[in-house]
């Protein structure tokens, strides 16, 4: 097979091709959808209304971006080492542990500011400490860390089961959680934003950390393109061997790189547990581990893709609730579906449509008789 | 614990281990060729649903069987597609089909039969039932022997012994044949497989369909043979544990058949040790046996428990020429 050779121009490369990635992600859904015996036109139409449609759907949607968003920076920071960290959801877990017990310890004694400041490095460092035993043993011992992050996220569905049914339940409560927070152990929710906007935010859990979140996405743009390390996980990402040469320490850099990407993944938890329940139960994660994959796949690892293709997975959450609920015959679980698409076309296919495009795009004639004249 | 107690453990031992044996030696296939695949999980779970609905809509559970090796093939040209032609990455392709499994069998099952995703509940006659074996009646009252023939061996269903039947043929297909070879070769050195005139990406095509009918056979065994329909998520990753057995066996058919029955014991143990207390160690917690494949997969991939050393070309896709 012969790939066409060329550049492409930027916004072809970082505009068009994702977009057309995503586009056919979606057009699939839709004859699935139609395959089914049912309208997609009609379905879209009440998702972006379940989504999109007043302030409480916003907001709703606004909430589970704020998981994407720690959760896509994560797997994205890994991607910038050439690492595949799909041991988010164990990372999450964990991190949860780590905001319960500042929330626990704090909550009755400080106010919700100075106990967020601790959770949030908490959730940090349990989420990093989940990261740092593949990361050791992909650096010092050639372990893949693909399969020992899957293993972990079982291994930390086992434990937080063990640690919540038998050590830090409320005792004389059935199910296994911890006691709600008090007022210090919780984020206030950002009804005063949605209110700027004119927007009621309803009984939606929009809370805090989605500043914090968006802090998160800054600080990784400060930390990948604006420093020497991130200059570092970016050249051990494109050719660890030329690193290794130009004298980057390979094994801390990998280590420090999925510790900060087990520490982002950690953060997350800040939202479901600190910011809407107020304590922490089984299963909280509840998959969010995995849509940073989609989200860092079609933001192209970069914050500013990542923010959008999380808002645009929150509407598919948000939204889908509210489709199952008007479309009985669709259940939710087509926002699985659509995000299997995305992450096949926009990750494994990227490159699919990159042929034709380097014919369309590509200002050949110039380039090849170029680099022809340079070869001779 | 007496010996009725020990054929009832070995017997869910063998029952928990199969699927895990099929999707194992499917991993065995594409990883030997030097394709990762993350996609076990989806690649049986799907593969149960489409036996399931096939078995329901014919009430042929060889029908079914058929549509789910189907299922696995297309879901395993699928991942092809994506890690062979078109050269991407292979973890990312395996973490797509897993995605797209979950979701579409939940909505295909919501749609067609109305009850949240499952499958209605088959009749014995659309399943694979239980074999009894000649004379087990007879030899039971004999001691030791009888329970251990009419209680394990016999009494399973056929696709129990196919699997068991696999592992053999499988290192056999891998060790004393051509194709077997050449597999091996292309796990870990593609170019002397080309420079040999031997298409690369045609041998990988054809290992990843050997992976597509096992996967087939794993999910057929979950929904129509060890339960009578399909369940939403019913494969409750089996594929992983599967993989971590792949891991465990350092891609070996024989390993992998002592691995998966490793795990499925203690999958079976944890059920029956709830609340046993060890004396001097007092009661053992229930997620730790069940964390133990996982546990005991990182720390031999750690390299504290003999070296396990992945093909070598694995995860790399093949370009002929630059």
């Amino acid at each position: 097979m012969s790939v066409p050779l060329g550049t492409l121009p930027r916004w072809v490369n970082f505009g068009l091709l994702p977009l057309l990635n995503v586009a056919v992600a979606f057009a699939i859904s839709g004859l699935v959808v139609l395959f089914i015996g049912e309208n997609p036109i009609e379905a879209v139409k009440y998702l972006v209304a379940g989504a999109l449609g007043d302030g409480e759907g916003i907001a709703f949607t606004l909430y589970y971006a704020t998981n994407f968003i720690f959760t896509g920076l994560a797997v994205a920071v890994a991607f910038h080492g050439g690492l595949f960290n799909i041991g988010g959801e164990g990372q999450v877990y964990l991190g949860g542990l780590g905001v319960a017990f500042a929330a626990l310890a704090l909550d009755r004694y400080m106010p919700w500011y100075i106990t967020a400041v601790l959770a949030t490095a908490a959730a940090f460092a349990f989420g990093a400490a989940w990261a740092f035993i593949p990361a050791w043993l992909q650096a010092k011992r050639g372990s893949h860390i693909v399969i020992t992050t899957i293993m972990f996220n079982f291994i930390a569905a086992a434990l937080m089961v063990y640690l919540l049914v038998n050590v830090i339940k409320q005792p004389g409560n059935m199910s296994p959680q911890t006691r709600l927070f008090e007022e210090g152990g919780q984020l206030p929710k950002l009804g005063w934003l949605m209110q700027v906007f004119g927007l009621d935010i309803g009984a939606a859990p929009f809370n805090v950390s989605f500043l914090i979140a968006l802090v998160a996405a800054f600080a990784v743009w400060l930390l990948i393109w604006r420093t020497r390390f991130g200059f570092e996980i970016r050249t051990m990402g494109t050719n660890a061997t030329a690193a290794v040469y130009a004298g980057i320490p390979y094994v801390k850099t990998v280590v420090v790189t999925m510790l900060i990407s087990g520490g982002l993944s950690g953060m997350m938890a800040l939202n479901p547990v600190m910011g809407d329940a107020g304590k922490l139960q089984i299963d909280f994660p509840a998959g969010a581990g995995f849509v940073g994959i989609a989200v860092a796949l079609m933001g192209r690892s970069h914050p500013v893709g990542i923010v959008i293709a999380s808002i645009l997975f929150g509407v598919l959450y948000q939204g889908g609730a509210a489709l199952a609920f008007d479309m009985p015959n669709i259940s939710r679980e087509v926002i699985i579906l659509i995000q299997g698409l995305v992450i096949l076309f926009a990750g494994a296919l990227e490159h699919m449509f990159r042929p034709a495009l380097i014919v369309l795009f590509a200002p050949k004639p110039k380039s090849v008789a170029a680099s022809a004249a340079g070869a001779a | 614990m007496d010996f009725a107690d020990l054929i009832q453990i070995l017997a869910a031992t063998v029952r928990l281990s199969v699927p895990l044996i099929f999707t194992a030696l499917a991993g065995l296939y594409a990883e030997r060729s030097g394709i990762f695949d993350i996609g076990l999980e989806g690649k049986m779970l799907f593969s149960a649903f489409s036996a399931a609905s096939v078995a329901t809509v014919t009430g042929s559970a060889w029908l079914g069987l058929f549509a789910g090796i189907l299922t696995g093939v297309l879901l395993s040209l699928l991942h092809g597609f994506a890690s062979i032609t078109q050269r991407g990455n292979q973890i990312i392709s395996g973490v797509a089909i897993n995605f797209i499994a979950s979701g579409l069998t939940i909505l295909l099952g919501n749609a067609w039969f109305g009850q949240g995703g499952r499958t209605p509940q088959l009749p014995n006659t659309a399943r694979f039932t239980e074999i009894t074996l000649p004379f087990a009646a007879d030899i039971a009252p004999i001691p030791f022997i009888g329970p251990l023939y009419s209680g394990l061996i016999s009494g399973q269903n056929i696709l129990v012994y196919l699997a068991f039947l696999a592992v053999p043929f499988t290192w056999w297909v891998l060790y004393r044949t051509r194709f077997g070879l050449r597999v091996r070769a292309v796990g870990e050195n593609p170019g002397a497989v080309d420079t040999a005139g031997i298409s690369v990406a045609w041998l990988r095509y054809r290992a990843l369909i050997c992976c597509g009918i096992l996967a087939g056979f794993a999910g057929t065994y979950l929904s129509i043979a060890q339960s009578a329909g399909f369940i939403r998520e019913m494969s409750a990753g089996k594929g992983y544990i599967a993989l971590a057995a792949l891991v465990f066996a350092k891609w070996k058919p024989l390993n992998v058949l002592l691995t998966c029955l490793l795990f499925g014991f203690l999958d079976a143990a944890s059920i029956r040790l709830q609340g046993i207390i060890i004396p001097g160690f007092g009661e053992v917690p229930v997620q730790l046996i069940q964390a133990l494949p996982y546990i005991l997969t990182v720390i031999l991939l750690a390299g504290f428990i003999g070296k396990a050393i992945p093909p070598k070309a694995g995860g790399v896709p093949y370009v002929k020429e630059r």
